[in-house]
């Protein structure tokens, strides 16, 4: 078996253990490549009946528009059911406090809303596509991610996690979230992405964009984002490596217009994907700190 | 594009090494050195290098994951760390080596086929030495690689070297471990681990980049007969599939084809393989690793926890013998219930007896009436159903439970079946 096959087999076993395990799974669905490389495997693993657990997809209201687009037509396209938890209902019925300033962003407010909707549609497990390679933080993380009723992730009382037997047994209110690829790279993904064919968001292909540079970085020139007066809008060629929220999506300069010239892009590049978020570079611990409140 | 990228293999290994042996260190150059450290992470390690007060850049930080662990200096948990050659991708499972872990190495050494054991030059082999090689036996890792250590705090010595071989050699044979090799390193100069070392002309064999690129792959047991277990049942009910049946499952083990015969268990009915499914493709078969939903021709009763096999039969038997190790702060005592996870079956169990406990460090068995966490020993394992199972040395999925605690959920043990 090659590197992609013996992964893709992993994720696939992992999917249909959270089927049997669970009562009423979830897969938390971003937009981002990994949770589309999620639900393609979450296609095979179940074909040729659909899906057994519907996508949840918190919509900060600064999405990209391509993202949303995508979003529906692969609904659509599968069968699926969609639902959609919104921060902009969490700040309108004050569950949170929109971050104000330069630097606000929705990206923390997510926790929230994320929280609430797993409560509000009982979810006892939620499925993600984060990798443990991304941060430092995730490195310890397990496939089956115990949370207690909080939501809160406590890194010193994990499961150990042997061979491949998962254990998902839980106390009532307790939830897990599981992250089928965990062990892929972003090198992995780009790799599975092209062996299978998988359509992706044009945003992910460069194209040209108005675009402002703060802080070491490009980001996108949208009208939830305010500009300080010394900061100007240029249009640029940039695609996006990883995406979130427009206000912590970093925009690369590049030329890459296929899975295939992004896989090269990705062999000689120099920095993360995660060094391309600013929610990351608040702090050398910024993800730890988001994660154990409940953060995915 | 280079070429190579889509069909590179898949290589799992664990380390272990008590505190000081340099283990963080040697990941750290490992992942260095294989030019797997990108920018920002290594800028971020200059500035907490240096906040520390050190004045040399320190590699161990790269795989320090967690912030109370960086605030004690070691390392608690596994921690999974990739990286990547043109030829192989690996995944790293990297676990602390001292005894209070000894579960958290049996964790990482369960899925990993080669081990990493590092021995310090300055003290040779010494009871964690026993301690790590003993988890690679019993977990049935088919090749190790003894590293020793910080050769260049021993004069990069021959001698030093080769009477370490020597008194390994004698514990191997003691544990039945196979496939052995030995590396003289320095971690923190990366002599022997991706550069060939200039200070130790009389080493000739493979760097320790080398090793791992060509160890062989997979205790995948493609030879061994099938086993597959049912992890549930595709049944989509629509119009267009309207009498499809798919058994979803990994291949624990052997190569399964279309009309093949097939036994289930527990009960030994059987069938013939239909057809075998992908995704939307259909294969004419599957080996092991490979996750599957396979269709019989025959309309029999089968649901989660069954095994498909084909081929030399498995025991099937509702009283077990067992290693175990034991993982949780609640001791375990004889008589003591647990919920019983084998492949995907669950059942109850109770503990009939524990027939000895081992001594990790010294490898001597000694009766016990209850154990403690971290405590490894023989037991029998009385079950309410009788389970399908092969021994762990044939087969490492049909061949391990995990135990679990009715009452707190946790996982609590880990057995392999002898
Ligand atoms: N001289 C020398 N020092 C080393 C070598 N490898 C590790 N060290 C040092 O040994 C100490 C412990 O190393 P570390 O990697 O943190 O050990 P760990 O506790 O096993 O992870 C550190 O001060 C390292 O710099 C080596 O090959 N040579």
């Amino acid at each position: 078996m090659t590197h992609l096959q013996e992964l893709e087999a992993e994720s696939i076993y992992v999917l249909r253990e959270v089927a049997a395990q669970f009562e009423r799974p979830a897969i938390l669905f971003s937009g981002g490549k990994d949770s589309i490389v999620v639900t393609h495997l979450a296609h095979k693993a179940f074909y040729p009946a659909r899906i057994p657990f519907p996508l949840v997809h918190i919509d900060t209201g600064h999405n990209f528009t391509e993202t949303i687009d995508y979003r529906d037509a692969l609904v659509e396209k599968l069968g699926a059911r969609m639902i959609v938890g919104s921060v902009q209902d969490s700040i309108d019925t004050g569950r949170v406090r929109e971050e104000t300033g330069f630097n606000a962003s929705r990206n923390r407010l997510q926790t929230t809303t994320l929280l609430d909707t797993i409560e509000k549609h009982r979810f006892d497990a939620a499925i993600g596509g984060a990798r443990r390679d991304e941060e430092k933080a995730r490195a310890k993380e397990r496939f089956f991610s115990h949370r207690d009723e909080f939501g809160q992730w406590d890194p010193r009382n994990q499961r150990p996690e042997l061979w491949d037997v998962y254990n998902g047994h839980k106390q009532p209110g307790e939830h897990f979230r599981v992250f089928p690829i965990s062990n892929w790279t972003e090198m992995d993904v780009w790799q599975y992405i092209l062996n299978e064919r998988i359509e992706m968001p044009s945003i992910y292909f460069t194209h040209s964009r108005r675009v402002f540079f703060r802080d070491g970085q490009w980001l996108a020139a949208e009208p939830c984002m305010k500009l300080k007066p010394d900061e100007t809008v240029e249009i640029r060629e940039v695609r996006c490596r990883t995406i979130g929220d427009i206000s912590c999506t970093g925009l690369t300069l590049s030329r890459a217009q296929s899975p295939e010239e992004i896989i090269e892009e990705i062999a000689a590049s120099r920095v993360t994907e995660r060094g391309s978020r600013t929610d990351d570079r608040r702090s050398e611990t910024a993800m730890e700190e988001r994660k154990i409140a409940g953060y995915f | 594009m280079e070429k190579g990228y889509l069909d590179m293999e898949l290589l799992r290994f664990t380390t272990a090494g008590s505190v000081d042996d340099g283990k963080s260190t040697l990941i750290g150059r490992l992942l260095y050195d294989s030019k797997s450290i990108f920018e920002d992470q290594l800028e971020a390690v200059e500035a907490a290098s240096r906040s520390r007060g050190g004045e040399e850049v320190n590699l161990a930080l790269l795989t320090d994951g967690l912030r109370s662990e960086r605030e004690q200096g070691i390392t608690i948990d596994v921690a999974y760390r990739y990286f990547a050659t043109p030829r192989r991708k690996f995944i790293i499972a990297d676990t602390p080596g001292h005894i209070q872990y000894t579960r958290n190495m049996v964790t990482g050494a369960s899925t990993a086929d080669l081990a990493i054991i590092l021995i310090d030059a300055r003290n040779g082999v010494k009871e964690q030495t026993v301690r790590h090689s003993f988890i690679a036996s019993m977990l049935g890792i088919g090749q190790v690689a003894v590293c020793v250590n910080k050769m260049d705090m021993a004069d990069f010595s021959q001698r030093v070297f080769d009477d370490i071989v020597a008194a390994y050699k004698t514990l191997a044979s003691k544990l039945g471990l196979h496939g052995v090799h030995f590396i003289p390193i320095s971690a923190k100069l990366g002599d022997n681990v991706v550069e060939r070392s200039a200070n130790m002309p009389w080493y000739t064999g493979q760097t320790l980049i080398e090793l791992l690129e060509s160890a062989p792959i997979g205790k995948r047991l493609a030879d061994a007969p099938v086993r597959m277990a049912v992890q549930s049942v595709i049944r989509p009910m629509s119009d267009r599939f309207h009498d499809y049946r798919g058994y979803a499952g990994r291949i624990a083990s052997g190569v399964l084809k279309v009309g093949d015969p097939v036994t289930v268990y527990p009960g030994g009915r059987q069938s013939t393989v239909k057809a075998v499914n992908l995704g939307e493709a259909d294969l004419q078969e599957a080996q092991a690793g490979e996750s599957v939903a396979v269709q019989l021709t025959d309309d029999i009763d089968i649901g989660r926890g069954n095994l498909l096999a084909c081929g030399i039969a498995p025991t099937v038997a509702s009283e077990l013998k067992l290693r175990i190790c034991w993982f949780n702060e609640r001791a375990l005592t004889v008589g003591g219930k647990y919920i019983v996870r084998h492949t995907t079956c669950e059942v109850q169990g109770i503990v009939k007896s524990i027939d000895h406990r081992t001594d990790i460090e010294t490898l001597h068995e000694e009766p016990a009436e209850r154990l403690e966490m971290n405590d490894i020993a023989a037991v029998t394992l009385k079950t309410s159903a009788p389970l399908a199972f092969d021994p762990y040395k044939q087969n490492r999925t049909t061949g391990s439970v995990v135990f679990i605690d009715p009452s707190t959920l946790e996982t609590v043990g880990a057995g392999i079946i002898l």
